[in-house]
């Protein structure tokens, strides 16, 4: 082993600061804008002089019907978590067929997945915008949820066939042996085996669906559908004369956090998720 | 336990009901992939051949490649093709120099691993539209910072031009997905065995010998598979321009020009050559990876 010198202590620590105030500096100003009074945007400070929560207040201000912001904000959790729900279900069935089973077709699969996981979406979002005006879809939350699926699967499939070729599935059997019934031996044994990775897959799924601007943009025309990103492009300021910096700054603020909170309890699981199958293990 | 294909005897009965039992698990998840490529990808060359504008929907009429000719001898389609690449092949390089110094940071540092690891992850759970938004504050003469450091004139106007803006862009796209190049290639930098390390050491290798004799060469295949899909991902760039520039001054990607023909025009006839051609485009990459560097596919993994 080298010989650790405060040399090497010093430059470490500046690395590792580089690394953190490259990640923070965005962020941190977001939450510096969403919080300065209207008449102090322009002050071009980085830290605030006076701290307001206008921003915030007026963000939900005339509850449902009138905000700008609560139903894109229910609309992108609600299309997101039925998005997660049906994506995981389906490749859960998919990745367990492909981890332990044999037949043909299996790679098939896989590098059927891995092509849409690489398909460019602006190529489907022309047939799709014509067809889900005839098939009704347009503008709705279905009309998100289908595309979001489709291109959520490769994603969940590799993740999730990552994790369940690691479960020692000969436990299934050995409890078997020991007197539990097939149904209890995959409740109890398989089921919380496989949990973290289902897990796992389930929130960089979400992530996914959270993040989509193209299609949001693409496939709603109002508030009956439209997600967060695509309500933020199409934010007006409080009347024809006020810009909306502070309005996007505090919704920005508000749609991010509890997501990075998340990121950063789970951020193990996601790290993994995230390289899983990169190296053939 | 694996069973074994093509077993005979007794086996081929349990094989058949294996291959039926798969089959039956993949189902759903297959018809629901292709339910939104195959089918539309399929539709939109049907409508590239077409005269289709949804403003003038009795005017439709087949066109035979009018469509294509009309797109590939425009100069926008051109101009657009060089911003995608420019800014494709600078984001791209830039982030792998500055995923891989993360990626050793993470993987070296005597101390603070966990700090980094925790940090890294933050731009990866931003929305990008909300990540453009904050970089565009940042550089907005009006209301930005940046203007306000030492050596940056009081008065530049970022969105004023071609190049500045696709700076500006560049930084936006750069920290917004380093986090996954660092993290792919994290997981390329464990699997090197120490042991090689030492040795050369003893050999008196210095650290950038070490670095370019034995760190690189051993992780190209995991270096390629990063690259392919940061490479695929970078050329499919909407997000930030869309919130930036909306394509003004010259900025607009292949994408952008998509969305405009399709969405704001509704020429969803001119539109779907468009999008045919960066469908092709797309493929083009991925078969100069495959077959030019060598990429080996089944090591890799789709993007988050």
């Amino acid at each position: 082993m080298e010989q650790r010198t405060s040399r090497d202590y010093a430059l470490w620590s500046i690395a590792i600061l580089l690394v953190v105030v490259f990640a923070l500096i965005p962020v941190l100003w977001l939450i510096s804008i969403s919080l300065k009074p209207p008449e102090a945007l322009a002050d071009q400070r980085f830290i605030p002089s006076s701290v307001s929560f206008d921003n915030y207040k007026s963000l939900f201000e005339g509850g449902v019907s009138d905000s700008p912001f609560i139903k894109p904000l229910i609309n992108s959790i609600g299309i997101a978590l039925i998005t997660t729900t049906i994506s995981i279900v389906l490749a859960s069935f998919c990745a367990y067929a492909i981890a332990r089973l044999e037949f043909p077709g299996k790679r098939l699969i896989l590098a059927g997945a891995l092509a849409i996981a690489m398909f460019p979406p602006i190529s489907t979002v022309g047939p799709l915008f014509d067809m889900w005006r005839a098939l009704h879809l347009y503008d709705t939350w279905l009309g998100l949820i289908i595309p979001y699926l489709t291109f959520s699967l490769p994603l969940a499939i590799y993740v999730l066939v990552a994790f369940f070729r690691e479960i020692p599935w000969d436990l299934e059997q050995a409890a078997q042996v020991d007197g539990a019934t097939p149904f209890q031996a995959f409740t109890k044994v398989i089921v919380p085996l496989a949990a973290p990775g289902v897990f796992t897959a389930a929130i960089l799924v979400f992530i996914f669906c959270w993040n989509d601007f193209l299609f949001a943009i693409s496939l709603t025309s109002s508030d009956a559908s439209r997600t967060v990103p695509a309500a933020l492009a199409f934010f007006t300021g409080e009347s024809s004369f006020t810009a909306p910096t502070g309005s996007i700054a505090a919704a920005a603020v508000v749609v991010t956090v509890p997501i990075i909170v998340f990121v950063l309890i789970f951020q193990r699981r996601i790290v993994a998720g995230l390289t899983a199958g990169a190296v053939k293990g | 336990m694996e069973a074994k294909t093509g077993a005979p005897g007794k086996n081929s009965s349990r094989t058949r009901s294996e291959r039926k039992l798969a089959w039956m698990l993949c189902a759903p998840a297959v018809v629901a992939m292709l339910l939104v490529t195959a089918y539309p990808i399929a539709y939109a060359v049907v409508l590239s051949l077409q005269n289709v504008d949804l403003r003038f929907p009795d005017e439709n009429s087949f066109a035979g490649l009018s469509n294509y000719t009309t797109v590939l001898t425009s100069s926008l389609w051109w101009t657009d093709i060089f911003n995608t690449v420019f800014l494709m092949v600078t984001t791209v390089a830039i982030e792998l120099v500055l995923g891989m110094a993360i990626a050793l940071v993470m993987h070296r540092a005597i101390f603070g691993r966990g700090v980094v690891r925790t940090s890294v992850l933050i731009p990866y759970g931003i929305i990008t539209v909300v990540a453009a938004f904050a970089w565009q504050f940042a550089f907005a003469p009006e209301t930005g910072f940046v203007n306000n450091l030492p050596l940056i004139s009081d008065n530049m106007d970022w969105f004023g031009g071609r190049f500045s803006s696709f700076a500006v862009i560049i930084m936006a796209e750069v920290w917004k997905t380093t986090p996954f190049m660092a993290l792919l290639l994290l997981a390329g930098l464990v699997t090197i065995d120490d042991q090689l390390y030492e040795a050369a050491r003893v050999d008196g290798a210095t650290a950038w010998q070490r670095f370019t004799r034995i760190t690189l060469p051993l992780m190209k295949p995991a270096i390629l598979v990063a690259l392919l899909f940061r490479t695929l991902d970078a050329f499919r760039v909407f997000d930030t321009i869309f919130i930036m520039t909306r394509g003004a001054l010259d900025t607009e990607s292949v994408s952008i020009l998509g969305y405009n023909q399709l969405i704001s025009r509704l020429n969803l006839g001119l539109g779907s050559a468009v999008s045919v051609l960066i469908f092709l485009c797309v493929f083009l990459i991925a078969f100069v990876f495959v077959r030019g560097f060598g990429a080996k596919l089944d090591e890799g993994r789709p993007g988050g």
